[in-house]
């Protein structure tokens, strides 16, 4: 079933045309990704899903046009935005709390969740005293206990080292497998979006449009296995090549930052 | 789960110690004063040494004192109403940036205005009693308060914003628990500097009209050839700011405890990986 659809939505800032043609959909309980170069338009892609700007084009959930709150999405920006200012805990009840949920009640609701996200003792800590790995969890966990239908990622583990990566990765596919939320992730690494989608799509560089749409029917778990890697291989090699070939030999910064 | 509380007492201890090296040159300073003026040839009703401005001080206690507390009263009740003002100016400038464009060139234009000048006008339009030094306090008060929590709402992290406009918060929320905590540092920094600017508003204001305060209190004195009780009063008048002046640094150690965590040497990143 499908739950979103976009249809050639557009937008374009003053002169600057950043998506050119974005058409996808995203099923019940499916893992989608997007795929891109660094700048091409993929979080004003969320943006426009949240409603944080306007743009062109058609955007439907469940058939229905998008109101301009993103109430049906659950969202994590790209950088974890955790508020300094408040404990571990209440950052991810935060959105809870705007929901308009009393805190003891919000803390009450996140604090079971503390131990499958790997956080268990840190309740009470400040978000200063946690690992860049630790700080992606909260904000996930911050991300999902909103319960709203669809989850949105922005390259949420962009800004870790490699080992950590690899390991957040992982774990997010267990979880994933536990949970099956319907799910969006933006992301420039693809061997995360081969490791964790069921469709990845790809976008050009800037005005992005979508140049190819590849199903990923790897079976799950994904982590073990050398014929799954292989398979795994052969679709990232595929990517790599429609990804340089479209960008016409640009490097794709899929390290960069 | 908790923070190693056994550091504080430390940290608040090396504070301390490093304070020693200015006690060290403010003891040398008055040293230095006192041999001149004892031994310098000079008169006492021009520069009375230390030790005499000290004796004074305590043989005229009671008077210093009654004259203390106007002080203190009009520095405090000025400086909150400073601070309310600054509160409210700017989170209504905050939700209406044409008010700001409005607003700002008169609060610039209010810098600018001489104090020596200002405030016999103030009083001669309020009287004697204690509105005019209040508004004497919050007119030198009251601008670095104001300029440091519109520039800190606007430092708020763009994401943060975004984010919880997407969870669904409205203008109110997002101000209350994104912009309003991301100011705080800027408002603490402006804080210290506008309350050393307090309690020399309302000497000046005194000085321009009152019937108690240091500000009266240094007037007369200099009048009946008395520099030892000028710098009497003058002496409690810094002590008053000094004292103000870590009120406000221990408030925002209490009101911003997350800072110190930032300092802490992340022990706790090493259980890492512990999944
Ligand atoms: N509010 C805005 N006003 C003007 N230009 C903008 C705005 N937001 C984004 N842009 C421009 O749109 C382009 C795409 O930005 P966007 O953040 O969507 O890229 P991205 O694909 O997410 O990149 P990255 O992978 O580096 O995060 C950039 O060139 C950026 O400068
Ligand atoms: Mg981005």
């Amino acid at each position: 079933m499908t739950r979103l659809e976009l249809r050639d939505v557009r937008k374009s800032f003053g002169a600057l045309e950043v998506l050119a043609d974005i058409s996808l959909h995203v099923g019940e309980g499916e893992f989608v990704s997007i795929l891109g170069p660094s700048g091409a338009g993929k979080s004003t892609l969320f943006q426009l899903l949240t409603g944080a700007v306007r743009g062109e084009g058609e955007m439907r959930f469940d058939g229905v046009p998008l109101d301009d709150h993103g109430s049906r999405f659950a969202f994590m920006p790209q950088r974890d935005a955790l508020m300094p200012w408040r404990r571990v805990i209440d950052n991810a009840a935060l959105g809870l709390e705007v929901q308009g949920m009393r805190r003891r009640a919000a803390r009450e609701r996140v604090a079971p969740l503390f131990a499958e996200f790997g956080l268990a003792g840190f309740e009470r800590a400040w978000p200063a005293e946690l690992s860049g790995g630790m700080r992606q969890r909260v904000a996930l966990l911050r991300t999902v206990v909103q319960a709203r239908d669809m989850l949105l990622l922005d390259e949420p583990f962009g800004a870790l080292d490699a080992l950590t990566r690899a390991a957040m990765q992982r774990w997010l596919e267990g979880m994933w497998r536990g949970h099956r939320w319907t799910a969006l992730l933006i992301t420039h690494d693809v061997r995360e979006a081969v490791l964790l989608s069921d469709r990845i799509y790809v976008l050009s560089a800037r005005p992005a449009r979508v140049i190819s749409e590849i199903p990923v029917p790897l079976p799950r778990p994904r982590t073990e296995g050398a014929a799954l890697a292989r398979e795994a291989a052969a679709i990232e090699a595929g990517i790599l090549d429609t990804l340089l070939g479209a960008t016409n030999s640009r490097p794709f910064d899929g390290e960069a930052k | 789960m908790s923070l190693p509380r056994s550091r504080q007492p430390r940290r608040l201890g090396t504070a301390f110690a490093r304070t020693i090296p200015a006690v060290i040159s403010l003891a040398l300073l008055i040293a230095v004063w006192e041999l001149y003026a004892r031994f310098g040839g000079i008169a006492p009703t021009v520069l009375p040494a230390p030790s005499r401005v000290l004796q004074q001080a305590w043989e005229n206690r009671a008077a210093l004192a009654e004259n203390t507390l106007p002080t203190i009263r009009a520095t405090l009740a000025g400086f909150a109403c400073s601070l309310v003002a600054a509160f409210v100016l700017s989170a209504l400038v905050d939700f209406a940036p044409r008010l700001r464009r409005a607003l700002f060139p008169i609060l610039i234009a209010s810098q600018t205005l001489p104090l020596v000048a200002i405030a016999p006008l103030v009083v001669l339009w309020f009287g004697f009693g204690l509105l005019p030094k209040i508004l004497l306090v919050a007119l030198v008060t009251f601008f670095p308060m104001m300029v440091a929590l519109v520039e800190g709402y606007a430092a708020t992290q763009k994401e943060i914003a975004e984010m919880l406009a997407a969870m669904g918060a409205g203008r109110w929320r997002i101000f209350r628990s994104a912009r309003l905590p991301s100011a705080l540092p800027y408002f603490f920094a402006g804080l210290r500097v506008s309350i050393t600017y307090a309690v020399v508003g309302a000497i000046f204001a005194e000085y321009a009209g009152a019937a108690k305060g240091l500000g009266i209190y240094m007037l007369s004195a200099k009048n009946n050839f008395r520099p030892d009780l000028v710098l009497a009063a003058v002496t409690i008048s810094s002590a008053l700011t000094l004292m103000l002046f870590g009120l406000a640094v221990l408030i925002q150690h209490l009101a911003m405890p997350w800072e110190r965590a930032g300092r802490e040497d992340g022990q706790k990143s090493s259980t890492e990986g512990g999944r």
